[in-house]
């Protein structure tokens, strides 16, 4: 293994080595995969985790008595376990396993949201929002009569906490969301201080992590969030997979949310009664393989380091605003380095970022154009689409260097 | 030929750069708005009619998007000007893809068809020509 847990030994090209991805060229070039903020490679000890799993503890988990079922149980208990500690949690009923944050913040938006939302209530999103964190929103509080309004950005790309309270003005707030770290330009957001409003105002306030949790160190105590979504296949873990924290007392008195097979506590023809936390929300059989490997994602990252990865990506997103401030014609999205994460946004003047990816591309290179998920944010940039390179542990410079050198020949093509 | 100058040949560049048809019209006899939700492209096309009421006299088209999308829809308006309703209504997107002339791939073509399914909306709906395959991304369609 090739991960070491000394910031001051990180090696982004040792840790390169753990991710068979790499291992091959891309139209005859090297790759240089700038794409990690729409999903991350996969290291090759978590995949192994999964398979070792399917090929010697695969059964179906909690009520089988034999003893594959429970080695399962223990596997996927023992996941639940690691995202606790990976976030700090204080307990590990409060892990909700669902597919996905888009999936674990819907399950708040209905389950919390139908039953505690309605006219005169205000639900305060950002316009950085994923749609991820933007439409669950809209489409309850449409059905449920409340009003959702939009928390502006500044010029540089980070949320104007001074138009906060004109946007209380009229109702009640109920709900404030939005992302630790925005996925299409980086924005690191001041999650404490929204949380301390939102408190003031008697609002719950729900953390989108996906963007976050593969970068930085979460403590969900520390930043006083009352529910917080996270999605494996961003942190090197399988597609499939994410989890939920909520508050523990929010959660008991929630209504379920998915219901069916193991979500029950007992189940007559005039009445069924939910299971204790963590099954309420869990209906159907688990993702029992992926649980393994978002476990092996996180003993990895864990190796290697959380701050270490921070550090890093944040030395790539400076190395990168440098050098693509060199090209001609370049509009950079976000605040400066040192108050982003390793996402670059960008433009090309005059070449729609389809094009400029599509060149890319030819030369190994790839990155993500588009709206990444964020019509109302690209709205606001006043543009169609951007282009997106982002990094992550396994990144090097050379693979910046080889994305400039290949904005150059796409500048020569549409010249 | 090296692998860019196939895939983005001077003649898409020049549709690109000099589009044919771009504007809109006022009174249209004709019109929808396309939307590519892959990449939040978008496309509007405006048709006008002859005296005969179906051969199609001016189209014109605006919008933002890729070179693709926006090459193509150009080409687009040049191969169906002075042609019918009825006729283009159920033009062959090969013939399209023929006049483009380069390799797609599956989300590009997406791109590259943009304009021909919102032209086939228009039409549909100023006509009843047949509304044109996978319709995804239309949101302004009334069907009924």
């Amino acid at each position: 293994m090739a991960v070491t847990a000394d910031s001051k030994t990180f090696n982004a090209h040792a840790i390169r080595a753990d991710f068979p991805i790499f291992e091959q060229l891309i139209h005859g070039k090297p790759l240089a995969f700038l794409d990690s903020a729409a999903s991350s490679q996969k290291p090759r000890q978590m995949m192994q985790a999964m398979t070792t799993f399917y090929e010697t503890s695969y059964a179906n988990v909690h009520r089988g008595v034999y003893v594959l079922a429970e080695r399962a149980t223990a596997a996927l208990e023992g996941s639940r376990e690691k995202v606790r500690a990976l976030v700090n949690a204080p307990d590990a009923r409060e892990i909700i396993f669902v597919r996905n944050a888009t999936e674990a913040i819907n399950l708040v938006a209905y389950a919390w949201g139908m039953s505690n939302l309605g006219p005169g209530d205000i639900v305060i999103v950002s316009e950085l929002e994923h749609h991820s964190n933007f439409v669950p929103w809209q489409y309850v509080a449409g059905r449920t009569g409340a009003q959702m309004r939009m928390l502006p950005l500044t010029e540089e790309g980070e949320l104007d906490l001074s138009a906060l309270d004109a946007l209380a003005a009229g109702g009640n707030v109920k709900v404030v969301a939005t992302n630790q770290v925005s996925n299409s330009i980086g924005t690191i957001n001041p999650i404490e201080k929204l949380v301390a409003w939102a408190h003031e105002h008697g609002a719950i306030f729900v953390c989108d992590a996906a963007q976050s949790a593969p970068h930085l160190a979460i403590d969900v105590q520390a930043l006083g969030v009352d529910f917080l979504a996270i999605s494996g296949h961003k942190l090197c873990g399988p597609s499939g997979i994410g989890a939920l924290w909520g508050r523990g007392e929010l959660l008991l008195a929630m209504e379920p949310f998915l219901t069916g097979g193991h979500m029950i506590s007992s189940v007559r023809l005039e009445k069924t009664t939910w299971g204790e936390l963590p099954h309420k929300f869990e209906a159907g059989t688990a993702p029992m393989a992926e649980a393994v490997g978002l476990a092996a994602a996180i003993d990895y990252l864990q190796a290697v380091g959380l701050d270490a990865i921070a550090a890093h990506e944040h030395e790539l997103a400076e190395y990168a605003l440098g050098r693509l401030g060199e090209l001609p014609g370049i509009t950079l999205y976000g605040p400066p380095a040192d108050r982003r994460a390793g996402i670059v946004s960008f433009n090309v003047e005059g070449i729609h970022p389809h094009d400029v990816a599509q060149i890319l591309d030819m030369q190994g290179v790839a990155i993500r154009a588009g709206h990444h998920c964020c019509q109302p944010l690209m709205q606001k940039l006043g543009v169609a689409a951007t282009n997106r390179a982002s990094f992550y542990l396994y990144t090097v410079r050379e693979e910046i260097d080889q994305l400039v050198e290949g904005l150059h020949t796409v500048q020569k093509v549409f010249a | 030929m090296n692998e860019f100058d196939q895939m983005y040949r001077e003649v898409i560049l020049d549709h690109y750069k000099n589009p044919r048809g771009h504007g809109t019209l006022d009174d249209a006899d004709a019109q929808a708005d396309g939307q590519n939700p892959l990449c939040g492209d978008e496309v509007s096309i405006y048709v006008a009619f002859g005296d005969d009421g179906e051969t199609i006299d001016e189209v014109k088209f605006s919008g933002r998007g890729c070179a693709i999308s926006q090459a193509a829809t150009s080409m687009l308006t040049e191969m169906v000007k002075g042609r019918t309703a009825t006729e283009v209504g159920v033009l062959d997107k090969e013939e399209l893809l023929e006049e483009i002339g380069i390799p797609l791939t599956p989300v590009r073509l997406k791109c590259a068809m943009l304009g021909l399914t919102t032209l086939k909306v228009a039409l549909h709906r100023a006509k009843g020509t047949p509304l044109p395959d996978g319709l995804a991304g239309f949101d302004e369609l009334e069907l009924s």
